[in-house]
């Protein structure tokens, strides 16, 4: 038996094919509802995506210890405790340490546990697969999405308020850069709204497809 | 009085609707939006979970889990704050929920459960009714305002999904670019959507 | 023990929920105390940014926030209706947000254009003393709340001791739309409220957000500049301070507080 917490090709893979082949964002329309609403602000955006790839990390290694014990039955639901769990502590931690950032996730951290990604990830690989493949899988799954998250939070947050991690970048017309002079930036209000995350997305998968066509869902 | 309930029920169809505002239940929001037949059913289904689930979670927020609720068991329990237990309260109680209405309808409406039965699984895990649950806590809703959100917020997740489904279903005969085609259109359409709903902001009582 | 078994899975199943508690209580328990510290914290960097006493844009550590509060800030309940100090409650714990929902604490509100539904019967407000001082007040600060075009507004106003000129105003929670009503937090907005008059001569509730541009505080000490594309988030400003410098509001313990200066 092969050491087992090699990093080798195999593990590289499990890796990295969820970031472009197979995202689950992008392909596998899993788990955007956070995506779209936290992502108003690059900050939001970091702490939402560490918190989940987390969440899938761990529970995906949890379940994938136990996973030979688990009575069928009951499988569902034991995962959902052991990521609602999770999620508790990471919203517990969060309050502690980010209090300001936990405040404007308001609902969405606790949303993690619903988020398809988690529980997909641990009833599609960890129940299939031993600790530490899975723990791979999780970080995997957990990183593509932080990816499309982050992108997306830094395009909003710059085109929709002028702004990185809080810092004027764009000088706003409505701020005051010296005395008596104002910025040139009119910010793009509407990236800050519902609609502004949802066409964003959409542009995303269509770039993404045009790269890569075999992703064109069949009719 | 009724007032105050006709405006938290509006503001949760339109204004803060679930699907369009908030983003909630989106993985099936776009899976299963394809025909209006489907996406009718699920929407259906997403009322009546949604609405047992919030309710009763309410009831388990203000009698088991907030500071000072278990003070009916005993005055000395008053300082027992068990807030940080409602995530796993509730999704608890909406699994529990999923499968205890699945049984029931199966035993004595089957053919409600004819149609609605393979959407119930579905539920289980869309965030609508969790996100529902937690926007209860948060706003702080009391029993007949979180009964007025929930059915609120569940007719307008199935307006939302139903008029995204009409408007695929014409997409059809559309000339979409191909690497367009299903999510990515979806996605805009949504967005398109989104906007129009953000016309009913500012509607005042 | 066969794997299906009932018997199996009961015990398996209370045995992850064991773990599992043991996880989620130990992290409830053991961050409580920083959470609570959270909390007590931003109250105290609200209110002492109201007040101009620190710059919330150069960062003021936790401790430095902490001293000046200990220092200068005396926090109060009072009865709404009096405007006599009420020193039967505890400052420490009173949660005004909950008192205003708790029937048992509260009455409805008269109808008002704020559309505040719930009136509390006691509100939590910090004193401001001199520097060096004991018992000189310098400002006051009152926490206001309201309807602006989406969301409730909660907020504090500063006001100097002669109770009418204003030293600042912020807003800590609302959710009005990004870049228009979401302005209100703007500090660049909120800079042009100092030095405004908030009653008039017969010390009626006067101070409004107009439309477009207010002169300066010297000329035009009753009206403050509107936040561009937000009219609604703009009447909502003007409303809920209407309301709360108002006799349903704080009206009555600003007039106690005039008479005592009087005095």
């Amino acid at each position: 038996m092969a050491f087992p917490f090699a990093f080798g090709k195999k593990e590289r893979a499990v890796l990295l094919d969820p970031l472009f082949n197979n995202n689950p964002i992008m392909l596998q329309v899993l788990g955007i509802c956070s995506a779209l609403a936290v992502t108003t602000k690059l900050d939001k955006s970091i702490v939402m995506s560490v918190s989940l790839t987390m969440v899938t990390g761990f529970s995906s290694l949890a379940i994938s210890l136990i996973r030979n014990y688990i009575p069928t039955n009951v499988r569902i639901i034991i995962q959902l405790t052991i990521i609602a769990s999770l999620v508790i502590v990471t919203d517990q931690i969060l309050k502690a340490f980010v209090p300001a950032i936990s405040k404007q996730l308001s609902v969405f951290v606790g949303l993690i546990i619903t988020n398809c990604i988690v529980m997909g990830r641990a009833e599609a690989y960890a129940m299939q697969n031993p600790p530490w493949p899975s723990f791979i899988d999780g970080i995997g799954n957990g990183v593509g999405y932080s990816m499309i998250l982050i992108v997306t939070g830094f395009l909003r947050e710059l085109f929709g308020s002028g702004k990185v991690l809080g810092y004027s970048v764009l000088p706003l017309v409505t701020e005051q850069v010296a005395p008596g002079k104002f910025g040139w930036y009119v910010p793009n209000g509407m990236l800050l709204m519902a609609p502004g995350a949802l066409f964003l997305i959409g542009l995303f998968i269509w770039a993404l497809r045009v790269w890569k066509p075999e992703q064109v869902e069949k009719e | 009085m009724w007032e105050h309930y006709l405006n938290i029920g509006i503001k949760a169809v339109f204004i803060e609707n679930l699907a369009l505002a908030f983003f909630l239940g989106m993985c099936s929001f776009l899976a299963v939006s394809k025909k209006v037949e489907t996406a009718l059913g699920l929407g259906a289904a997403v009322i009546f979970v949604l609405f047992l689930a919030v309710s009763v979670s309410n009831l388990i927020f203000n009698f088991l889990l907030r500071e000072g609720a278990l003070a009916w068991i005993h005055p000395s329990m008053r300082s027992v704050d068990l807030g940080f237990l409602s995530f796993l309260a509730y999704i608890g109680t909406i699994a529990a929920l999923v499968q205890f209405v699945e049984m029931v309808l199966d035993r004595f409406v089957p053919t409600l459960y004819a149609a609605l039965g393979i959407f119930l699984p579905l539920i289980a895990v869309n965030c609508a009714i969790l996100g529902a649950a937690l926007f209860m806590e948060q706003r702080d809703y009391r029993f007949g305002e979180s009964v007025v959100f929930a059915l609120g917020s569940g007719v307008g997740w199935a307006l939302a999904i139903a008029a995204l489904a009409a408007i695929r279903e014409k997409m059809r005969y559309s000339n979409v670019p191909t690497a367009l085609r299903g999510l990515g259109m979806a996605f805009i359409l949504t967005g398109l959507m989104a906007m129009g709903f953000m016309a009913f902001s500012g509607i005042q009582l | 023990m066969r794997r299906e078994g009932t018997l199996y899975t009961i015990l398996f199943t209370c045995g992850v929920c064991g773990i599992c508690s043991v996880l989620v209580s130990g992290a409830a328990v053991g961050l409580k105390e920083r959470q609570i510290a959270n909390r007590i914290l931003e109250r105290q960097t609200h209110v002492l940014a109201v007040t101009g006493m620190i710059d919330r844009g150069a960062h003021p550590t936790a401790s430095q926030i902490r001293e000046i509060f200990q220092d200068r800030v005396v926090a109060k309940v009072i009865d709404l209706a009096t405007g006599e100090f009420d020193d039967s409650a505890d400052v420490a714990t009173f949660d005004q947000r909950r008192a205003a929902k708790d029937p048992a604490t509260s009455t409805p509100a008269p109808e008002n254009d704020a559309r505040v539904l719930r009136l509390p019967k006691n509100a939590l407000v910090y004193l401001i003393r001199e520097k060096g001082s004991r018992d000189e007040i310098e400002q006051i600060v009152l926490p206001v709340e309201g309807m602006g075009l989406w969301s409730i507004l909660y907020g504090y106003l500063a006001l100097d001791k002669d109770t009418t000129t204003i030293r600042g105003i912020t807003f800590y929670e609302h959710g009005e739309t990004p870049g228009l009503g979401g302005e209100v937090e703007n500090p660049t907005w909120t800079a042009k409220w100092p030095g405004r008059k908030a009653f008039d001569n017969a010390w009626q509730p006067a101070v409004r957000v107009v439309k477009g541009v207010a002169g300066g505080p010297e000329e035009d000490p009753h009206h403050v500049d509107g936040l561009s594309g937000a009219t609604l988030t703009s009447r909502g400003v003007t409303n809920l301070l209407a309301f709360w410098l108002g006799d349903n509001g704080f009206g009555p313990f600003l007039g106690k507080i005039r008479e005592q200066q009087g005095s």
